[in-house]
């Protein structure tokens, strides 16, 4: 698996840590010597980089990389095991970084504060054996897979979804990639994220240790990868299913006669514009259009209140978040119920809809107009956004 | 022949949450058929507007990927299973432009 280097030497200090590694046959010194050897890629040190970056350095792996340009926030802790509460506020990378050397400082970590994208990923990942993918949307997805196959560089890959993980083993010689899985990324806001559609945080752990479970594997070069099967995990009622994946020879990336031989502009390649935002309520109907503007801000909407406009707040959110914290005078329709409920609403009513961040209602307002409703705005940012600019006694989740 | 489909998480905000539900047909498009019969905001879900499987999600029966078994045409045998499993990323998606999870 590592390139061709001297074997690396274990002093006595690692003989001793890594101990119970090297008694066992599958292992034993060649086995961790392949480990210090190694350079792994994590790209991400949130949900899933956590477990990877924790247990690939007690494993003794060599050399771990980690490309991450955000820093630490509150709610990351319910999962992020790798970062603390006094870590809030501080770079992901540096906060990974001492986590990862206060359990094995014989590990050389390389950080890359930048943002991974089609400028830099081929010169980032070269060197590395490996790359484990724990990155949080589509067009980074398809970016690192693209990028490790042109570097034929395993992608040891999961992703999750509220109770659900994905894991595979991709972009080994003669073994399918992500494209050959999912040729083409969902259109931009029709998966809820983690922020919206939430995530068990115990989640990421179990997919997380499967990801280094594969690297260790690949590594030493034992057992049997997860290659051309897809690992499927429902930990609700923690049943494993596996499905089989396979190369297809037409695919454009790693097929027989492929046609995308460098980095593209995964921005675009997933529908979204130069901003990374998706054309969201501007595309609503054009039957249903109206001069009004789609988007209003909360200070503009309570502007509106205060000077006596009658506005009618439709949050689409769900019950549970309702719970949480509501605008006053709101009415809760999920969105989920909104086709078959719209009907409740008067379409002579000035109607604001808002969710927690604005994807979910900028849907509701698509809806709504294509409806022939025609005096519907979006609430940009959401209830979190009411409760910065406007009503901070409204709790943010 | 009625056989159990395994719903994945994102969809079964529109099967009453339910996790697998039974669907008749002779082939996996006359089971899709029946699926999104009984459960229509499915269709949106599944089918582009030419009646197509959306490229993202991938439908398996059994554990093999339909689209190297026959797509919609293949054939459906008693106790098979059909599972449809959507792509995910978990995380942002990156329509939300705060990026910020």
């Amino acid at each position: 698996m590592a390139t061709a280097v001297e074997p690396a030497v274990l002093n006595k200090e690692e003989i001793l840590r890594y101990s119970r590694h090297l008694i066992i046959p599958e292992v034993g010194m060649e086995g961790q010597q392949k480990l210090k050897q190694a350079r792994v890629l994590t790209i991400g040190a949130g949900g899933l980089g956590a477990p990877v970056g924790l247990y690939l350095a007690a494993a003794g792996v060599g050399t771990i990389g980690i490309v991450d340009f955000d820093v630490v926030d509150f709610s990351n802790l319910q999962r992020q095991v790798i970062h603390a509460t006094a870590d809030v506020g501080r770079s992901k990378l540096e906060s990974a970084r001492e986590s990862i050397t206060a359990i094995n400082s014989n590990v050389k970590v390389v950080g890359y504060n930048t943002r991974l994208d089609s400028s830099n990923a081929l010169e980032i990942f070269r060197g590395y054996d490996l790359v484990i993918d724990g990155t949080d949307n589509f067009p980074t997805r398809y970016l690192v897979n693209d990028a490790c196959v042109l570097s034929k560089i395993p992608n040891v890959y999961a992703s999750i979804y509220r109770f659900e993980g994905q894991a595979s083993v991709l972009g080994l010689p003669d073994g399918p990639c992500y494209r050959c899985w999912y040729p083409e990324p969902p259109p931009p806001g029709l998966v809820p994220s983690c922020a919206e559609g939430g995530v068990l945080g115990v989640l990421p752990g179990i997919m997380g240790m499967i990801q280094a479970t594969e690297a260790v594997k690949l590594i030493i070069g034992i057992g049997e990868p997860l290659k051309n099967r897809v690992l499927l995990v429902d930990a609700l009622n923690m049943k494993f299913r596996e499905l089989k994946l396979r190369k297809n020879p037409h695919c454009p990336v790693c097929g027989d006669h492929p046609t995308v031989t460098a980095l593209i502009d995964y921005q675009e390649f997933c529908g979204l514009g130069r901003g990374g935002v998706a054309p969201a309520a501007e595309a609503a109907s054009a039957e249903a259009a109206s001069e009004e503007r789609v988007e209003v801000t909360a200070r503009e909407l309570k502007q509106e209140l205060d000077a006596g406009k009658d506005v009618f707040i439709l949050d689409v959110r769900e019950p549970f978040e309702f719970a949480i914290g509501r605008i006053a005078n709101s009415v809760l329709i999920p969105l989920g119920e909104l086709p078959r409920r719209m009907e409740e609403l008067d379409r002579e009513r000035t109607i604001v809809a808002h969710c927690k961040m604005g994807g979910r209602s900028a849907k509701a307002v698509e809806m709504l107009r294509a409806a022939g409703f025609p005096h519907v705005r979006n609430l940009t940012g959401g209830i979190l956004a009411w409760s910065d600019q406007v009503d901070p006694s409204v709790p943010k989740y | 022949m009625a056989i159990k489909v395994f719903i994945p998480t994102p969809l079964r905000a529109y099967t009453d949450r339910k996790v697998e539900v039974e669907a008749q047909g002779q082939d996996v498009g006359e089971v899709l058929e029946h699926l999104m019969q009984a459960h229509p905001q499915l269709r949106g879900q599944l089918m582009n507007p030419d009646g197509q499987l959306r490229s993202f999600v991938n439908v398996y029966l059994n554990d093999e990927d339909i689209r190297y078994t026959g797509s919609k045409k293949t054939p459906v045998k008693a106790n098979d299973t059909l599972s449809i499993v959507p792509s995910i990323a978990g995380g942002c998606p990156a329509a939300v432009a705060s990026g910020r999870c």
